[in-house]
């Protein structure tokens, strides 16, 4: 196959950016997004020219480093689909592909295709924890988890941290990410102790992050590659409401079981 | 340099034990004196920076991704094992000992592996008690399944994700403790030294990968949990960005390295597609327990897998091992895989593949129970082939994937080096010559939550350390020696880039010292290496400059790494003279073609001391004794 790409190049943080065309000829189907990214990269340092910064660690979809918007897509066409697992039997022969960074003010560009997701971190370190230190588990089996309930957190876990729901969003929220970690702690038994503590310190930390707020736009649903479905954000916001109105005792944690 | 393992005496059972009760202890108040630094944040380092800073101690946490909960832990599919007999089949703690010293073939240190075991039940309870999803029965308990080379049922799992979830949950303990202000944490920040006064490891030297700053940070011990070096062959089932750089720069200081020959070729990994190939991807060897694998009969049959009628397969594992089938352990599950391939009779495009059919487990159990067990691993594999394993048998051959050599630690989890500590699949310790499947998340996870937190209280109740700072002298030193390095990376400006000579240097390694090793394969290797990096040192470009964010760097600094590390790597293939776990010299074999250990003469760890440049590192012994297990060849027939 034979493709051109218009590539996002920015120096650095304060620097201004454009967009930069490259031709690839002899692209095999087979190959990933990555993998391609990869080929021109050799064919620019060999040039000496500086190849594209462009971030990945695992490729294989799961440790979430990996990202790039491919046609106003975050993660590109494919659903449920990281760009690391994205592969070029996708696209067709002449086609033209704009690779982007993920764009949010809470998510700044170091250079290129690489921006700074550290406000992710920040909302966990928050509360995105059960706090039990370590020693304190009783039996493993002491706590019974209904497999209905172990499976849907489960759904809400399996989150991998990417933010392809901030960058698909038009108010730039990270309502998604958050919702996710809500559900998947506070459905399970053992993350009820903390949970409306829980959800008022992170949705606190997100906004002090400079995330927008959520107006039910649906994109994030659609271009997460963990499929995590909206409906977390809709539980997390009756948890945020209940921990508003209910009437807590000072610093505790429990109230209602939801 | 002397080995000593300082096991506690006393009974097996007991040692672990007797060892934490005669201990001394950092009391609650002076902890907090204490800094610790920590390298890696994958299942052993952010599990072990939770634990110590929840019991007081600073800790100072630094990794090379954006976050720490990219580590490559995060990656591992399976499940993790414990000796709970939840599954009431005869599951024990001296049974998970057992499986595991056989699994390792004999390599491994029968004391660290008995504590491993006991650990493992309170493993999983923390796990569960942070929020882990782990599969669960109707009725609200854990569920367990099989793994290869064992007969219970003992792995815990989370869908095909059980990395993934043990990890957040270790990374969510973590950044608990950065919220509280006991961890500092420092993502995008590469360990390139480590700054010893006095013997003592005092803290290390970084590079940020973002400003390219170089500086030092101090404390009063250094743990590293870096993970394995399988990159070493450049196609593995590794992260792109996992090396062995941090134990490679502290042996050079120092810290002796066990057993580096000891690497693992999982048998289930997607076969790559072409020479654009970066990675492999693993299919969880969970698969092999309702996969049958197969390969045609007859050599050079190139009919598509369903017309092949059932008598004119061969399901070589079912034959050769009928009582662990398509369960034996990896090494053997990838020998026997490239036996067939080497006949001749492997499938797929270039014959590099075999086969691992789901259809009769489909037609038993139906396609939804398979699609619960496995979705995500067949919807990963349809991802990247874009063939629908539900229809046609998935492909799959042998890929580099653990490795179980490392830094030699004692009992404690130290190094040579007083006051650094090496925990995680950095280390050579638990898993002896090859890994059962299951057990790496169990090892990363007991050395940092229930070992490293005790043991490293130990050694700093009884140190005197003097109070050393980042404007010592030897931190200068150091931070000067990394710049000189960088600068003469950059300015070679050659022609070759940095990528080339890692996929040449990967392919020596897969050729010569891979699933198959000999005298002459290894010669040549020790040979073709010193050739390669010094033209690396003569001929590799590395565009831009040291003071930003330079991908390209990072990787030269790496590979120059792996272009040193790989001749140690092959010198020890070359002086084990047996086979052994993962380890097969064709030199030594028993008439089957199985793997002919010499315990007699090998029977030990081999630790490698560092004598300087250019010059033949000392290989170091440390006997390893079987009381409990008894030494037997593995039989898996």
């Amino acid at each position: 196959m034979k493709l051109t790409l218009h590539v996002w190049r920015q120096k650095g943080p304060h620097a201004s950016g454009q967009f930069v065309t490259y031709q690839a000829a002899d692209v095999n189907p087979d190959m990933s997004f990555l993998e391609l990214i990869d080929v021109l990269n050799e064919r620019l340092i060999t040039k000496g020219e500086e190849p594209i910064a462009c971030e990945s660690d695992c490729r294989e979809g799961i440790c979430g480093a990996c990202g790039v918007v491919i046609n106003g897509m975050p993660h590109g066409p494919r659903q449920s689909t990281t760009t690391c697992q994205l592969h070029m039997r996708v696209f067709k022969d002449g086609d033209e592909i704009t690779v982007e960074p993920f764009r949010s003010a809470a998510f700044p560009i170091i250079k290129d295709l690489v921006c700074d997701r550290g406000a992710f971190d920040r909302i966990i370190a928050s509360g995105g924890f059960i706090s039990c230190n370590t020693g304190t588990a009783p039996d493993g089996n002491a706590i019974p988890v209904p497999k209905k309930v172990s499976d849907r957190s489960m759904d809400a876990a399996q989150c991998i941290g990417c933010g392809a729901c901030v960058a698909s969003c038009p108010n730039g929220s990270a309502m998604l990410f958050v919702g996710a970690k809500v559900a998947h702690l506070g459905l399970l038994p053992q993350g009820q102790a903390e949970r409306y503590d829980r959800v008022q310190k992170m949705v606190e930390t997100m906004d002090a992050s400079g995330f927008g707020a959520c107006t039910n736009t649906g994109e994030c649903e659609a271009v997460c590659p963990k499929d995590i479905p909206i409906d977390f954000i809709a539980q997390m916001n009756r948890d945020l409401l209940k921990a508003v109105m209910i009437d807590r005792p000072a610093g505790g944690g429990g109230g209602g079981t939801g | 340099m002397e080995l000593k393992s300082n096991i506690p005496a006393g009974p097996i059972e007991k040692k672990w034990d007797k060892h934490r009760f005669d201990m001394k202890l950092v009391n609650p108040a002076n902890k907090r004196k204490y800094t610790v630094i920590v390298v890696g944040t994958g299942l052993a380092g952010g599990s072990a920076a939770a634990t110590m800073a929840e019991l007081g101690y600073n800790v100072k946490v630094f990794c090379f991704q954006d976050t720490p909960r990219r580590a490559h832990s995060i990656a591992a599919q399976g499940g993790i094992n414990a000796a709970k007999n939840y599954a009431n089949d005869g599951d024990s703690v001296q049974r998970l000992f057992y499986d595991t010293v056989k699994g390792g073939d004999f390599r491994a240190r029968e004391a660290n592996v008995y504590r491993l075991a006991q650990i493992s039940v309170n493993i999983i309870d923390q796990c569960v008690a942070q929020g882990v999803p782990f599969a669960r029965e109707y009725g609200g308990a854990l569920i367990n399944r099989s793994f290869g080379g064992t007969q219970v049922s003992r792995t815990f799992y989370a869908r095909g994700q059980t990395g993934q979830q043990l990890l957040l949950g270790a990374y969510q303990a973590l950044m608990r403790q950065v919220g509280l202000g006991k961890v500092k944490m420092h993502p995008r920040t590469e360990m390139l030294d480590i700054i010893l006064v006095n013997g003592q490891a005092r803290g290390i030297v970084v590079r940020d990968l973002v400003t390219g700053r170089i500086s030092s940070h101090t404390a009063d011990a250094v743990v590293l949990a870096t993970g394995g070096y399988s990159n070493a062959f450049y196609l593995s089932t590794n992260a792109k960005g996992c090396n062995v750089t941090a134990i490679w720069r502290a042996y050079k200081r120092g810290a002796a390295m066990g057993n580096p020959c000891y690497t693992q070729i999982h048998p289930t990994g997607i076969p790559p597609s072409g020479e654009h190939q970066s990675k492999l991807t693993l299919m969880s060897e969970s698969l092999r327990n309702d996969g049958r694998i197969w390969v045609p009969a007859k050599h050079g049959d190139k009919r598509s897998p369903d017309t092949i009628p059932d008598g004119e397969r061969d399901y070589y594992l079912e034959r050769r091992y009928p009582s662990f089938g398509n369960l034996v352990p990896r090494d053997v599950a990838s020998r026997a895989a490239k036996a067939v391939c080497d006949e001749g009779r492997g499938v797929g495009a270039i014959g590099l593949g075999v086969y691992l059919d789901f259809a009769d487990a489909i037609k038993r159990l139906g396609e939804n129970t398979i699609r619960d067990k496995y979705g995500n691993l067949f919807d990963m594999y349809e991802r990247i082939t874009g063939e629908n394993p539900y229809k046609v048998p998935m492909r799959i051959y042998p890929v580099v994937h653990y490795t179980m050599g490392g830094t030699w630690v004692d009992y404690n989890l130290m190094s040579t080096i007083p006051g650094l500590f090496v925990i995680g699949e950095a280390n050579f310790s638990d898993h002896g010559a090859n890994r059962l499947g299951a057990s790496a998340l169990m090892q990363g996870l007991a050395d940092g939550y229930f070992i490293l937190p005790y043991t490293i209280g130990n050694y700093l109740s009884q140190v005197k350390l003097e109070r050393v700072g980042d404007d010592h002298a030897e931190c200068k030193k150091l931070e000067a020696e990394i710049d000189e390095k960088t600068r003469k990376l950059l300015s070679i400006k050659g022609k070759r880039t940095v990528d080339s000579f890692h996929r040449e240097l990967g392919k020596l390694m897969w050729d010569n010292c891979g699933m198959l090793r000999s005298d002459a394969s290894l010669k040549t290797n020790l040979d073709r290496i010193p050739q390669l990096r010094e033209e690396f040192w003569s001929n590799v470009v590395v565009p831009g400059t040291g003071e930003e964010f330079n991908q390209t760097l990072e990787h030269a600094g790496r590979v120059a790494d792996f272009l040193e590390f790989t001749e140690l790597l092959c010198l020890d293939a070359l002086e084990r003279k047996e086979s052994c776990g993962g380890h097969y010299r064709e030199e030594y074999k028993t008439p089957e073609g199985e793997a002919l250990r010499d315990d007699e003469n090998f029977a030990h760890v081999a630790a490698w001391e560092y004598t300087g440049p250019g010059s033949k590192p000392n290989r170091l012994v440390e006997p390893l004794t079987f009381e409990n297990v008894h030494l037997a060849q593995r039989s898996y027939k």
